[in-house]
């Protein structure tokens, strides 16, 4: 991230402090994740302070702190999901990639997160991989799905 | 650009008149559901298999939001008849124009049936799940691309606000609104008309409204396929609210986990701009309004007004004391109105049809219908609309075709992390607000998550409060710190780990936080542990005494499964 991209991006937005979740969904959305740099530009941009920016990030789930892996695995914690084995596909997965949820493999392939409903409740188990959806997901197809991600590279 | 009243006929006469009449049409539901079982690619067969057979000019693909019947998607409609084909492949396409569209027969593969009876219905008003229903705000998903405008329009969208804004007063909107009996579907079930006269009465130079779209209760997402299906009902009932009230501005809150209903509302907003039917002068009256889109962040406590508005604002979503209410003091320190996505789709149905008509639907105290997501151990799971004053055992049995794999039915989850749990004895309830609250649950915005016997119920409890004290904001002590004491009970008692002593340390605590919490998060949090500790007080006894999880879920309580296939038999079934 140079500066002057930096600079680009915040200059489509306002500068009062509801335009702070959208000034970071768009950083994140562009980069990633937000940086202690991102987060020092934000508050200049919206004349507060970094420890706001901050305090607002690491409140919602949405946002990161450090760049994630290549592909990015999410698991559905929804009760409709969990009711129908979500929970076995979900320790399966953090089984398999070594990882707990909200962080990444060292070689930087998988970041597991979870998420608490995808509104896909009636043909749960659903496992997100990359923004698509994998419905009925069983603990076998766990292995499926990661061995398919690796082959994509 | 719309500026007179009278435009909106003339535009939905000239949509009519330069739309090709189709003979037949293939609707294909494209929601959440749909597309993670496979619908692109449906549509993709169907694009490819039109084009080849040159069967453009004749047959119209009509791509839409969640039909509600989501355990059989990927499905289509074939208009005018009805047909109905459901668990679609690509494959199964050629067969289906080669057979229904161009000799109007029935593949007969691919019928819908019954699996109890074995019964085949062709026609989807026949098939069990939807002929119970009362599908009063999800009838038109069916013929609304929510891509188009003019969609909606065709289907008399927006006369409700030409009615509101040029035959009534404010006041006798609110009237109108208020004697339907609408209660508002995020859960409280306060009267939608009250509440919008105690904002109007606000003496302030500008009022807000909101539309609560950040459904947040895991199993429920009715919300979210309102948007994507049929995002301009959301937004009408909205401006008909702001005239209402008197507001200026609109904010639609909308969680980020439903990016397809972020992507369709902004969509629609853009258009409903675009016509003139938000920003200023309205269809050339002399009301102003328009509408922001919010996308949230993944916190689940923003379903709580105080926090939203909060998190509005670009703060961290912290809720606050009631009173001053949103009413007297919201967003900014203005008058705010927060009503859920589902009672504004109500709005316009209410002014265009009428409050005798609407109040004619339902119970005496709970009017119209509801939506329930019906999911978990169910055997035709989906989004069901039904008239409140339902019976459960309709809503399970008859809709739902009863519990999955021949399983027996354990208790109905009603109202989310809020709400409770109902066992068989309450299967004759009479489905509306006040019993489900007398009955120890909550109507919450409509999740219905249905257990079998292979559900333990203390782990079940452990999940919710596992869900509550992770989304709990943090501020007030007894949410932040007693349902973490709650929550480690519970995982003790799943170990294998509990003592006697638990259950009443559990039954104290929840005592506290329900009083003691700042908002309806914390006030609600202990409800799934009380309400199990109530109707299922055996099987905690017998985590705790004999240390044995009778549904063998509980990991430490029964024998481990083998490495290659635990609980073969509990496996999500694949089709």
């Amino acid at each position: 991230m140079t500066g002057l991209e930096m600079d680009d991006l915040l200059r489509g937005y306002g500068r009062e402090q509801k335009d702070l979740t959208k000034i970071l969904h768009r950083i994140q959305g562009e980069y990633g994740f937000i940086s202690s740099q991102a987060i020092r530009r934000v508050a200049e941009h919206l004349n507060t302070t970094e420890n706001e920016v901050y305090g607002v990030l690491t409140f919602y789930k949405a946002f990161r702190l450090r760049p994630r892996g290549k592909h990015l695995i999410t698991v559905c914690q929804g009760t409709s999901c969990h009711v129908r084995g979500g929970a076995w596909v979900f320790d399966e997965m953090k089984k398999v990639l070594g990882v707990e949820p909200g962080e990444t493999t060292p070689d930087r392939m998988f970041s597991l997160e979870t998420v608490n409903c995808l509104g896909c409740c009636a043909i749960g188990p659903t496992v997100v991989v990359d923004g698509t959806y994998h419905s009925q997901v069983s603990v076998k197809d766990v292995h499926s799905i990661i061995a398919e991600c690796r082959k994509r590279k | 650009m719309l500026t007179h009243p009278s435009q909106l006929a003339a535009w939905k006469a000239r949509i009519l008149d330069e739309r090709p009449v189709p003979k037949k049409t293939v609707v294909v539901s494209n929601g959440t559901c749909g597309r993670a079982s496979g619908s692109l690619g449906i549509i993709e067969a169907l694009d490819r298999e039109l084009d080849r057979r040159g069967l453009r000019e004749t047959v119209r693909l009509e791509v839409t939001g969640c039909h509600g019947f989501c355990e059989l998607e990927p499905n289509i409609v074939i208009l005018p008849e009805g047909i109905y084909y459901g668990r679609l492949k690509p494959e199964d396409v050629p067969p289906v124009i080669e057979k229904t569209i161009l000799k109007g027969a029935v593949v007969d593969s691919l019928v819908y049936a019954d699996p109890k009876t074995g019964r085949k219905y062709a026609l989807q008003n026949e098939i069990p799940f939807y002929r119970k229903q009362m599908r009063l705000l999800t009838e038109d998903n069916l013929r609304i691309d929510p891509n188009r405008i003019e969609d909606y329009v065709l289907v008399d969208g927006y006369q409700a606000l030409t009615k509101a804004l040029f035959d009534m007063t404010a006041e006798e909107v609110i009237r109108e609104v208020d004697t339907a009996g609408l209660r508002g579907r995020g859960g409280a079930g306060f009267p939608t008309g009250k509440k919008w006269q105690f904002c109007r009465n606000e003496v302030a130079d500008r009022r807000y409204i909101i539309c609560n779209a950040d459904e947040g209760n895991p199993g429920t997402y009715m919300d979210r396929s309102i948007l994507a299906a049929n995002p301009h009902s959301v937004i009408e009932g909205m401006i008909i609210g702001a005239y209402a009230i008197g507001a200026v501005e609109g904010y639609i809150y909308v969680r980020m986990e439903a990016p397809q209903a972020v992507h369709q509302i902004t969509i629609a907003r853009d258009q409903a701009r675009k016509y003139g039917l938000l920003g200023k002068s309205i269809l050339g009256s002399e009301f102003h309004f328009d509408i922001q889109i919010v996308e949230g962040a993944g916190a689940f406590v923003c379903g709580e007004e105080t926090s939203l508005m909060s998190s509005i604002e670009g703060r961290r979503a912290v809720s606050r004391q009631r009173p001053p209410f949103p009413a007297q003091s919201g967003l900014w320190g203005y008058p705010t109105n927060i009503n859920n996505v589902e009672t504004w789709a109500n709005v316009p149905l209410i002014i265009k049809r009428g409050a005798e008509w609407y109040s004619q639907i339902g119970t005496a105290k709970s009017k119209g219908t509801k939506i329930f997501s019906l999911v978990g151990k169910i055997r035709h799971g989906g989004q069901v609309e039904v008239p409140m004053g339902i019976k459960l055992r309709e809503i399970i049995y008859d809709i739902g075709g009863g519990i999955k794999d021949g399983k027996k039915f354990k208790a109905v989850q009603t109202g989310g992390p809020a709400g409770g749990f109902l066992p068989a004895e309450f299967l004759d309830l009479a489905v509306d607000y006040d019993n489900l609250v007398q009955a120890g649950s909550t109507m919450g915005s409509g999740g219905m998550i249905v257990l079998d016997e292979t559900t333990c119920m203390v782990d079940v409890a452990r999940h919710y409060m596992h869900f509550t004290q992770e989304e709990s904001c943090g501020k007030c002590v007894p949410c932040r710190v007693g349902t973490r004491q709650m929550h480690d009970i519970l995982v003790r008692i799943t170990r294998g780990e509990g003592e006697e002593e638990d259950l009443a340390r559990l039954e104290e605590l929840g005592d506290s936080i329900r009083v003691a919490s700042l908002c309806g998060l914390g006030q609600s949090a202990p409800n799934t542990v009380l309400s199990t500790l109530r109707h299922f007080r055996e099987e905690y006894i017998e985590h705790i005494k004999q240390r044995k999880c009778a549904a063998r879920v509980c990991g430490g309580l029964v024998p481990l499964p083998t490495q290659e296939s635990p609980q073969p038999d509990r496996k999500a079934k694949k089709r």
